[in-house]
Order: C-alpha cells, then sequence, then structure tokens
C-alpha cells in the first residue's frame, strides 16, 4: 500500500487560486498548492508572504465563504467551516505558539476536547494505554502524569504532534516547529517527521531555517506578498538554500526611499559581550555575547528572521526591560554606563520604538497630546505639575514638523491610521531629545506613503547627529536606509556588512545560519 | 438635543451622570412633596455619605491603576478604634489623635502596597486578606467594646462651620464659600478660554459657556442657599468641607500633576508606560497606600459622626465606594475614571438611597434598587461601547476633567491598521 502511493503519487491535497482579502489588504491572491500524499511540502516566503494566512484558510480557521478559491482534499472538494471540521476531515494545525495547557498532565493535554468516555464519564485508563502507545510512536520517554510545564519546549513540540496523530491525522501542519528548539530537540524533530512520512502521513511545514526545509523536504512552495511564486521538486531540480533564497526575495525594490547624503561622525554607542537570558527559560541565552556600535549620524540596520533576537538585544540594552541581564558593557561617549531601568536609559539619551505598537508603545486610551509628552513629562512640568497649555504646544509642534493626519492633537490614538500612531510614537520619542533611538520595525503595517515619510524621518534624525539603530524584516528597507548591517542568527551576530557590499542574498545567508562573516 | 449637546458638549461632556443626577433629584423631590431639597435633609445626606465619598476619591485612584481595595472599610475601623483608644487611654489631644490615625493608614497603605506592588500578588487578594486582618485587628484591640470619642474629636464627623460675623440670617462662613466658589468657577472657566484661544484649539461658542455657567453657578447658589438656612448651629457640614478640599487636591493630582498621568499610564497600558520609563511598581504602592490613608480619614470622620468607635464600624464600605467609582464611568481593566465622576456616581447612590428612605421604602427594597442601578449603570456602558459607540456614562465623566479625545471616538483600533498588522505578524 505505501509502496504504492510513493508509485503514483496521488495528490492528497490541492489548494486551487486561493484568494483571502481583509478589509483593505489583499492577504492572498490566487494562490495554488499542489500537496503529494506521503510527502513533506515545505512552505517558504518572507514574513509577511502569506504563509500562516494560508494554513488558516486551510484548517478552517478562516471557513469557508471568507476566501475564494477550492480546497480539493482527497479528490473532494471541502468546505471546512471551522477547526473541528478540518481536524475530522484529518487535516491538523500545530501552532508556532502551541496550544497545551501548562498545568495538566501530558496525558490529559493528549485527549483535550478529545476525552474517551464511557457513558460521559472519561475512561482514564483507555486514555493512559493510548497515550503511553503513542508516546512510543513520537519517542518521548516520559511518564504520561506528569504537567506539561516540567517538560521542555522539544518535548511539548512531541505531545502535540502525539495529540495531533491521536486525532486520526492524514496531513500534519506545522507551523514554524523548530523555532523555539535547540539543535538536538529540532533534528529530534525532523527526524519524527522522516519517521511518519514512511508511515504514510503527509505534512506540511513551515520554517524560516532554510537548512532544515533543505534536508527533509520533497517539494517546496515559495510564496511572495501573497502569490504562489513556483513550486521546486527538491530531488529533481537538485535545490539548495541558496535557490530557495533567491525564489523568497527575487523582487524588485518596491519601496523607494528619500534622497539622503550620510553624514557619519565617530564611534559614540558601544554594547561589548552583551549576554542576556531568556526570562522564563533558565538556560537559553535570547543574546549570545553581541558586540556592535553606533557612530554619530549613522543609520544601523539589524537583520535577522523573527526570534533571532533582534528584539530582545534592542530591548535588553534599553534598560534591561527584557530577560535577564547576564553580563555586557555599554558605552556612550567613550565612558561606561549602567543602564538599570528604562528612567536611566532614557536619561542617558537612549529611545526605542517597540515593534508591537499597540500592546507595547501606546496607551489607546490617550489622546495624542497625552502620548506625545508622556516620556518627558519632565520638561513640560514645573514642580510635577503638567503644564496642559505646554502639552498642547509640543504636540501642535511634532503634529506639524511630522505631517500627523489628525483633526487635532486632542484626537485619541486609537482613532489614527497605523502610520500616523507611528508618527505619534516617533514624536515621543523624539521629545526625549535621545542621541540614540532604537526603531524595532518602524514601519511594520504602515502604508507606502506612509513608509516613504517616516523613512524622511529617520534621515533626518541621523542628519542632526543622532545614532539610529533600525530592526526590520524586510530587507529592501534595510537595504535602502542603513549605513550598515548587522545580522543576528539564534541570539548571535553573524555578521555586518557595509552598504555597498550588502545584497538580500548575502544577509538572508548570514540570517539563516551560524557562519561568521569575514 | 442638539442644544443640549453644544451645551454639555466640547470640553466637558459631563451631561450622562449629572443628568442622571438631577432627574433623580427632581423626581425624589416631587415625590417626597419636596422633602428632599430642605436644609436638614440635604446636611444629612452629606454628613451621612461624605466618608463613602472620600474613600471613592482613593478608590477611583486605584481602579485607574489596574487594582482594587477591599479592606478599606476594615481600614477604616481599624486606625478608627485605634485613636479612639489613643485618645481615651493616653489622654492625647484630637489633632494628635487624627495625625496618629493617618499614620497608622500610611503604615497599613505601605504594607498591601509593599504586597501588590513589589511581590506582584494581585491587590484582589492582597486586601481580602487585609479585610479580614484589620477587622480582625479592630475587634483585638477594641476588645469587640464601643469606645466613646470626646467632644472636640466628634467635631470632626458632625461639626458645622461656626456663626461668625454680622448677623444675616444665613451663615456667613457658608455664603463665603459659596461664593469663593462660583468665583472659582467663572475663574478658571475664563482662563481655560483664554490659553484655548492663545494655542488655536477649539473653543465653545460664548453663549454655550455662558449659558453652562449660569447653570452651575446657580445650582452652586442654590446648595449654598440650603446649607446656609439650615435650623440654627447647623451650615456647610465639616466633614462636607473635608471633602471639597480632597477633591479638588485629588481632581488636581490626577488631571494636572506627573504622579497623575503615571496613574493613568500603568492602568492604561502597563508595558508601554514601562518603556516610557513609568515605575510602575512606585506607581501602584503609592496608590494603595494613599487609599489606605483615606480609609483611616473616613474611619476617623465616621467615629466622630457616631461619637464612639466600634467591632462593626465600616462593614460594606468597600462595595459602596467601589460601586460609586463604577457608576462614576470608571473601567474594570483600569485606565479610564475621574474623580469628579467618581464623587457624582456616589452621590448617585447616595440620593437614591435618601429618596427611597424618605419615601419609607424598606431596606430589602432599596437594596434591590441599588442593586439594580449599579448592573444597569455599567451594562449601559459596556453596551455603549461594544456598539462602537462612546460610552454615555464612561465618556461624560471620563472627559470631565481630562479630555481624551473627541467626541464619539471610539476605542476602537482602526480597522485596516490592525487586520494588516494582524497579518503581519502572523504571516
Amino acid at each position: 500500500m505505501t509502496s504504492q502511493t510513493t508509485h503514483t503519487d496521488p495528490v492528497i491535497l490541492e489548494m486551487r487560486s486561493i484568494t483571502k482579502e481583509f478589509p483593505g489588504v489583499k492577504a492572498l491572491s490566487e494562490v495554488s498548492l499542489r500537496v503529494k500524499a506521503g510527502e513533506i511540502h515545505a512552505i517558504c516566503g518572507e514574513n509577511g508572504a502569506g504563509k500562516s494566512t494560508l494554513m488558516k484558510v486551510l484548517s478552517g480557521v478562516y471557513p469557508y465563504g471568507s476566501y475564494d478559491g477550492d480546497i480539493v482534499y482527497q479528490t473532494e472538494v471541502q468546505q471546512f467551516k471551522d477547526i473541528r471540521a478540518s481536524e475530522h476531515a484529518g487535516i491538523v494545525i500545530i501552532h508556532q505558539e502551541l496550544a497545551l495547557i501548562p498545568e495538566l498532565s501530558i496525558m490529559e493535554n493528549i485527549f483535550l476536547g478529545n476525552e474517551p468516555t464511557k457513558r460521559g464519564v472519561i475512561n482514564w485508563a483507555e486514555a493512559r494505554q493510548r497515550s503511553t502507545e503513542l508516546l512510543a510512536r513520537v519517542g518521548l520517554r516520559e511518564d504520561p502524569d506528569t504537567p506539561i510545564k516540567e517538560i521542555g519546549v522539544g518535548k511539548q513540540q512531541l505531545v502535540e504532534i502525539a495529540k495531533a496523530l491521536n486525532k486520526s491525522v492524514k496531513i500534519l501542519i506545522l507551523d514554524e516547529p523548530t523555532a523555539a528548539l535547540n539543535e538536538s530537540d529540532s533534528q529530534h524533530l525532523l527526524d519524527l517527521m522522516l519517521g511518519l512520512k514512511a508511515k504514510g502521513i503527509t505534512s506540511i511545514i513551515i520554517s524560516h531555517k532554510l537548512n532544515e526545509i533543505e534536508q527533509i523536504a520533497d517539494s517546496i512552495t515559495i510564496i511572495r506578498d501573497g502569490k504562489s511564486i513556483e513550486t521546486l521538486d527538491v530531488k529533481a531540480d537538485g535545490v539548495d538554500e541558496d535557490r530557495i533564497i533567491k525564489g523568497m526575495v527575487g523582487r524588485a525594490l518596491e519601496s523607494r526611499f528619500p534622497d539622503h547624503t550620510p553624514k557619519i561622525g565617530e564611534v559614540f554607542f558601544e554594547v561589548k559581550d552583551w549576554s542576556v537570558g531568556h526570562p522564563a527559560i533558565q538556560d537559553r541565552l535570547v543574546c549570545k555575547s553581541s558586540n556592535f556600535f553606533v557612530r554619530r549620524g549613522e543609520i544601523v540596520g539589524f537583520a535577522g528572521l523573527m526570534g533571532a533576537g533582534r528584539t530582545e538585544l534592542a530591548r535588553s540594552v534599553f534598560g534591561r526591560s527584557y530577560g535577564r541581564f547576564i553580563n555586557g558593557h555599554v558605552y556612550k561617549d567613550g565612558k561606561e554606563v549602567v543602564l538599570k531601568n528604562v528612567r536611566q536609559a532614557i536619561d542617558a539619551g537612549l529611545g526605542y520604538v517597540t515593534e508591537d505598537r499597540k500592546s507595547l508603545g501606546l496607551n489607546l486610551l490617550d489622546d495624542i497630546k497625552a502620548t506625545t509628552v508622556s516620556a518627558n513629562l519632565k520638561k513640560i512640568s514645573r514642580n510635577s505639575v503638567v503644564d496642559t497649555a505646554k502639552e498642547f504646544e509640543v504636540a501642535e509642534q511634532y503634529r506639524k514638523a511630522l505631517r500627523t493626519k489628525t483633526p487635532s492633537v486632542e484626537e485619541g490614538v486609537a482613532k489614527l491610521s497605523g502610520g500616523n500612531q507611528q508618527k505619534v510614537v516617533l514624536a515621543k520619542w523624539m521629545f526625549t531629545d535621545p542621541d540614540l533611538l532604537i526603531l524595532d520595525e518602524p514601519t511594520r503595517g504602515i502604508d507606502v506613503g506612509a513608509k516613504y515619510e517616516i523613512y524622511g524621518i529617520i534621515q533626518q534624525l541621523a542628519n542632526q547627529g543622532k545614532g539610529v539603530v533600525v530592526i526590520s524584516s524586510e530587507l529592501p528597507e534595510l537595504l535602502g536606509l542603513s549605513d550598515r548591517i548587522y545580522t543576528i542568527f539564534e541570539g548571535a551576530i553573524t555578521g555586518v556588512l557595509n552598504k555597498e557590499e550588502a545584497s538580500q542574498e548575502s544577509l538572508m545567508k548570514l540570517m539563516t545560519s551560524a557562519r561568521k562573516a569575514a | 438635543m442638539n442644544a443640549l449637546k453644544k451645551l454639555f458638549g466640547g470640553n466637558t461632556r459631563q451631561f450622562g451622570m449629572i443628568f442622571a443626577l438631577v432627574a433623580l433629584i427632581v423626581f425624589f423631590q416631587i415625590t417626597t412633596e419636596g422633602r428632599t431639597l430642605t436644609p436638614g435633609n440635604v446636611i444629612n445626606l452629606f454628613n451621612g455619605n461624605s466618608y463613602i465619598l472620600i474613600l471613592a476619591i482613593g478608590m477611583v485612584l486605584v481602579i485607574i491603576a489596574g487594582h482594587i481595595d477591599l479592606s478599606v472599610g476594615s481600614v477604616a475601623a481599624f486606625v478608627g478604634v485605634t485613636v479612639a483608644l489613643a485618645i481615651r487611654d493616653w489622654g492625647i489631644p484630637w489633632y494628635a489623635g487624627v495625625l496618629l490615625g493617618l499614620l497608622l493608614g500610611a503604615l497599613i497603605g505601605a504594607w498591601q502596597g509593599l504586597w501588590t506592588a513589589y511581590v506582584g500578588i494581585p491587590a484582589f487578594i492582597v486586601t481580602l486578606a487585609g479585610m479580614l486582618l484589620f477587622r480582625g485587628f479592630n475587634q483585638f484591640v477594641g476588645k469587640s467594646n464601643t469606645i466613646p470619642v470626646p467632644n472636640d474629636f466628634q467635631y470632626l464627623g458632625s461639626g458645622y462651620l461656626p456663626e461668625v460675623g454680622p448677623s444675616t440670617g444665613y451663615n456667613n462662613l457658608t455664603l463665603l464659600i459659596g461664593l469663593a466658589a462660583v468665583a472659582f468657577v467663572i475663574f478658571s472657566e475664563i482662563r481655560r478660554r483664554r490659553t484655548a484661544k492663545v494655542l488655536g484649539a477649539e473653543v465653545a461658542e460664548t453663549w454655550v459657556v455662558v449659558l453652562k455657567l449660569v447653570l452651575v453657578c446657580a445650582a452652586i447658589l442654590y446648595a449654598t442657599y440650603l446649607f446656609a438656612t439650615g435650623r440654627p448651629g447647623t451650615s456647610f457640614p465639616i466633614p462636607g468641607l473635608i471633602l471639597a478640599v480632597l477633591v479638588l487636591i485629588y481632581g488636581f493630582v490626577s488631571s494636572k500633576t506627573v504622579v497623575g498621568r503615571h496613574i493613568y499610564a500603568v492602568g492604561g497600558n502597563r508595558h508601554a508606560a514601562e518603556l516610557s520609563g513609568v515605575q510602575s511598581k512606585k506607581v501602584n504602592f503609592l496608590v494603595m497606600m494613599n487609599m489606605s490613608i483615606l480609609a483611616g480619614l473616613a474611619g476617623m470622620i465616621f467615629v466622630g459622626r457616631s461619637t464612639a468607635s466600634g467591632p462593626f464600624d465600616g462593614v460594606g464600605w468597600e462595595l459602596d465606594a467601589i460601586a460609586a467609582v463604577f457608576i462614576g464611568g470608571a473601567a474594570v481593566t483600569g485606565g479610564v475614571g475621574t474623580v469628579i465622576g467618581s464623587i457624582i456616581g456616589g452621590l448617585v447612590m447616595a440620593v437614591l438611597n435618601n429618596g427611597l428612605q424618605l419615601l419609607g421604602v424598606g431596606a430589602d427594597l432599596t437594596q434591590i434598587i441599588k442593586g439594580l442601578v449599579l448592573l444597569i449603570a455599567v451594562a449601559f456602558d459596556v453596551y455603549n461601547k461594544s456598539q462602537g459607540k462612546r460610552s454615555i456614562i464612561g465618556l461624560m465623566m471620563n472627559n470631565f476633567n481630562r479630555p481624551t479625545g473627541g467626541p464619539g471616538t471610539p476605542l476602537q483600533p482602526d480597522e485596516t491598521t490592525s487586520t494588516k498588522e494582524t497579518i503581519a505578524r502572523e504571516a
């Protein structure tokens, strides 16, 4: 039976010209995907290309009717109305954020929502026996009664797979399964996937780690800007990492940048041997003895995939607002400074614009003027009484300078569009008059026009002799904006390229492997 | 309706709750055949509720910061009995007693603040424990006895402004305070308009402002008249005076100072506040500590009013204070609320209580009605928010002192952006 399917390679799943629109954005446009029975099919693409959206369409998170196109599964058109429907058909998705309940045991988690019952009462004896079998199948040697919180992420991932196997899965979808795993756990997981493949289970894997894809995938579909670009047969086409990268980034620069002649001065900010531990996991490092420096008037880019440790590095430097500080030194203007909290960092002339505007950057209950002054209330208050007239004046000044589109600075920030919200956040940090401004994904969720304006603001700040650090997932943005680009992979800085030597390919290579730059 | 909107719109949208309060007063004035707005009844109303309103001032700050305090009744009782004992047994003068009470309140607040802010235990738990702890302390220290306080201490809870100056047939000091309040209201409105004009911000039309000022001033003058023409020996009550001073101070602190901004910031989005350099632990500590100081003060005023401290003082106060704050437009999730809103919320409850009493409605029915009012007020609020409209109550009160956003601001994120961002983050 198994040998027969591999010979004839019937298509188990076909997604035909899937189009999914959100108000104002076309997330997927005519995407097609053909998955053969019994293969491991990888989906590759940059952040925001539409991979996760496609999987959500497949698994019924976005129900039938909310997208255009057909899902043909086992030769029948499917109309999944929710996740239960797709799971019932044998399509199980394992998300990047694991859906396990930490306080419950392995066994309880495996059978959560799917409990074996006898006349309405859970049959624990059967559950125990079946979970022992399932754990053996995924190669996890743990007592089924162990609480989930007591096992590591790698083992938790295996429990998720056991849970999927219990639902008699036919297609297993893994979204970034190894993103949070260390090397040996990752390898174990990849081996397990190959083992499942031998048993006839089809897998779809989404991963940023191209070396892993090269290792296990049979076919690769590349998605870029919401369109399916190509499907590669790994063996037949002789695909390697470079080939995948080319497919992923092979687009013309869409966003333009304002003209800018950098006026770069001397080094004024330096971070040495910076190591930071994960806030919750004991032995995991999110920054591994990183070194970097910034010159006056320089725009420094940080490239890295999501979860590589860019934000962690920035936030830990910014007053240790993330993780457990282990060791490292920060020098500003040649002198070592110790920044133990955000207040000290701001007072020392640092600013940090977060990537997560809504949950970390803004108080959505506030209005524009209150937000603008919120990081530097001292400057507009006397004897700790806020001068509301001055507050209005300052907010008005920045509204004009940054051309924020709003009827008045007394408008609530929740009412603004993403681009204008970002301008308010930038105003807030510009008002603290920092020497070094760190911008984490400064143009995320912002349309092209506003992007251009924000690039202009960033360049202006650099012209004033400030150092600007830009963290971005969009390589064209980094290439267009930065004077120098550092690459980060798994918490370590893997290289630094000058503007002239950097290209999407060279960056992508450094971002996806631990190879040191020359 | 448009005229009304104009009247109460602009910078101070206090329409909803004030309207409810006025409607309630008018209703009871009619149904009780004029017994509601008599000097004696109004004075009683203030005397009997001032300590709850004082608690509401502290409670609104706690709730804005995203916490809750269930211990205020017990703290008030413990401070009350300690002060009563100190005055009786150690013979300290009344002002030393007050000082001792405030100090004890601060100490208790520091204890609760420590657990809440620095150890990170939810305030609900800390103050639930505090509720038991300090009730126990009250009964332990006072041996569950009633401890009387001397006359000069009673003045704090049941005194009136003295008669001074020429005999006008009114209480002169009360008149003076009333006139000062009118002058203050007019002056601050003029000043606000002037600065707004200089800065080029929106200003309301002149007739709107004049009409508003006339209404507010008329209300103040009428209240002054009631307080000044009471039974001989009565006038504006001392607890009311303390309350007024506290409202002014806390209204100012919450809306105009750095500390006030920080409280709203921590309650609105703690992470964003921390990343802007706000020391949220310190803010939480201060807010909890302040609450207990005010609870101590409320306890002392109550003891003064009832002439003695007892083992069951302050039972259920926390619930009245919390109800006042939520009726006054605060959000359970924090970040929203005003001092003046909570006072009005408290007054709504007080007027309701008083009016039903005057009508001879029993305590059972009164409780049922009060419960329903609380539920309906907040439900209305929640419903309006979920409809994307600004909540009437929250909106009015929210912006009393602290205008945030224009009229009709939905507290919903911009649809397009949020979707784009979701995709960007998830894909």
